[in-house]
């Protein structure tokens, strides 16, 4: 099973509507949502949920106040500024579940055990078919910790399904940006598609993804979605992208049929056939082409 | 008076709306600054072109350890929830990318063989764009955790400022650090079905958080009517819609300035800066 994931810096190049063609398109393949604070994937490929999973991630700290005779060591010692003394009429400490990152500090060091840290439900993950093949996906829960750890569990799920189902290829979904989610969407994977767009915000992004495949030693290609809404900055895009070893292996142009497909719950190359559609067909026969190449074993003279 | 610019789905127009606003505040206002508080995929910078002053080295504490010193205990690694420092048959392995600089292992270690050495995250800029002050955090590639940067970014915004916060996309730690403690929260999306699934959550997070929002509708007629149908059921102000046009992406699309090219889009963000003024000011 190949391992592909789907990455862009920028947000909203249009991932989630090339991801859910290439689920369509792929024949025996396992699709994971790793966008997980916002998640669409599920809007479009319209799953059956077949089991719900509860995860708890981020621990968070709680003042027992019969307990705490607020000698204030613990808002001394928290570095995330987590521990205040309460605006009530007793005064006690007590903790902002949000500033608290769950470290522990606290619980340990108080005199009188008055702190106990206690596990957060922060979020639900699932496994559901869709016409297309398994997904696996998630629910972040709201202002809950840990998308890296949700993304982990979704990423290995998926990877589990796929190896147990002797699937081809397995597609994540990943989130935007370069930070802890996306390292985790990233974690042993063959291949990053990034799908980037004709602008220089698009341009500056997809540098720092290039940077970050590289950084984990994964092999990369590029996508530019939109590219005829500025061919000159497309232009660019392509000469950038060759030059740094993560070549352009396919254009999208602007299609209103994206957002209708979309409107109408479906992926773009089941709703229409021409426009966007096509070039998406192309992108992922270009893609499953270079996939092959590059896992072509070196040989030993080299 | 402190502004964030958040939305749940990526590329729905946030730095756009964020510069833009910000450039208008400063030709009303003294002391306005952009914060560009997306410091994995940080583009405003791209737009406004600052000046840059001052740049530095953004670090987080992290712990040393004096292998002469330690007696193997094992305490670093028992009030460690990171994982990030494991002690195997007394040797102190370390693992820095985990670590949230906590500072408990240094404080249990009886024999004081942990110190705590600074290991850099990215980097601040500050600079000017014409009145407007710039603030810009960029993450180092390959680094977890963007939320000791952001909050060093909202450490560099002076008192007595008008900020715009521009957040990144999402709904979890990064978005969450960028617009806590904002006065207001403007939410921008697109009208279509990923952007109303991602507006809910972000809507139901700074609810969490307790802050004022109101949202902001960009390329308000290429989509369905879904979006305004769950503002209106939900009471939530639209402050601004604004219409898909060539124009505006192609200015965007090659970092310019939407006030400064298309008058129209002057007037547009003159007419929103002055409903956020007049909001806070009512609002106290």
């Amino acid at each position: 099973m190949k391992t592909i994931t789907i990455l862009s810096g920028k947000g909203g190049t249009g991932k989630t509507s090339i991801v859910s063609s290439f689920a369509s398109l792929a024949d025996k393949t396992v699709i994971a949502d790793c966008d997980v604070d916002a998640a669409d994937l599920h809007l479009v490929l319209n799953p059956t949920v077949k089991k719900t999973n509860p995860f708890s991630g981020a621990k968070v700290a709680e003042v027992v106040p019969d307990k705490c005779i607020s000698c204030g060591l613990c808002e001394e010692l928290c570095r995330f500024d987590a521990i205040k003394l309460s605006t009530g009429p007793l005064p006690v400490y007590e903790v902002d579940p949000i500033a608290c990152e769950g470290c522990g500090v606290c619980e340990w060091f108080c005199p009188t055990q008055a702190i106990e840290l206690k596990e957060m439900p922060s979020g639900e993950w699932y496994i559901s078919d869709t016409e297309y093949g398994p997904l696996v996906h998630a629910k972040l829960g709201i202002a809950a910790e840990n998308s890296g750890r949700l993304v982990t569990v979704v990423r290995n799920f998926a990877n589990g399904i796929g190896v147990a189902k002797e699937l081809d290829y397995l597609l994540i979904d990943g989130p935007p940006g370069t930070g802890c989610p996306v390292i985790a969407s990233l974690t042993g994977v063959d291949f990053v598609l990034i799908v980037t767009e004709p602008t220089y915000s698009g341009l500056h992004d997809l540098e720092r993804v290039i940077k970050l495949a590289a950084h984990f030693g994964i092999p990369a290609r590029v996508c530019i979605n939109k590219w005829d809404l500025n061919e000159e900055m497309s232009d660019k895009i392509e000469d950038f992208a060759k030059t740094s070893g993560t070549p352009v292996i396919g254009k999208v142009p602007f299609d209103s049929n994206i957002t209708r497909a979309q409107i109408d719950r479906m992926p773009v190359v089941v709703f229409s056939d021409d426009g966007a559609a096509t070039s998406i067909r192309a992108l992922w026969t270009a893609l499953i082409k270079e996939i092959s190449n590059n896992s072509k074993p070196i040989p030993e003279n080299v | 008076m402190r502004i964030a610019i958040a939305s749940g789905k990526g590329g729905t127009g946030k730095t756009t709306v964020a510069v833009n606003l910000a450039q208008i505040l400063a030709k009303h206002y003294e002391n306005v600054v952009y914060a560009d508080c997306d410091v994995e995929a940080a583009n405003g910078h791209i737009f406004l072109k600052p000046e840059i002053r001052d740049r530095q080295s953004v670090t987080v504490a992290i712990p040393k350890i004096n292998q002469n010193r330690c007696d193997g205990c094992g305490d670093c690694s028992k009030i460690c929830h990171y994982s990030a420092i494991i002690v195997l048959k007394g040797k102190v392995l370390l693992y820095p990318e985990l670590c949230h600089s906590c500072g408990g292992c240094q404080l249990v270690c009886k024999p004081r063989a942990i110190t705590e050495v600074n290991r850099e995250i990215g980097v601040l800029e500050e600079g000017r764009a014409g009145e407007l002050t710039y603030i810009g955090g960029h993450l180092n590639i390959g680094e977890a955790s963007a939320v000791p940067l952001i909050k060093r970014v909202k450490r560099a915004i002076g008192r007595n400022s008008i900020s715009i916060i521009d957040s990144p996309p999402g709904t979890s730690c990064p978005m969450i650090e960028a617009v806590r403690d904002s006065d207001h929260v403007l939410l921008v999306t697109e009208p279509t079905p990923f952007g109303l699934n991602d507006l809910r959550l972000a809507v139901e997070t700074v609810r969490t958080l307790k802050i004022p929002f109101s949202v902001i509708i960009n390329r308000y007629d290429i989509g369905d009517k879904k979006v305004e149908e769950y503002c209106d059921e939900e009471g939530i102000p639209i402050l601004l819609r604004i219409p898909f046009s060539r124009k505006i992406a192609e200015v965007y699309s090659h970092g310019d300035s939407l006030i400064e090219n298309i008058p129209e889009q002057a007037q547009i963000y003159e007419r929103l800066a002055g409903k956020l003024v007049s909001n806070m000011a009512v609002a106290g």
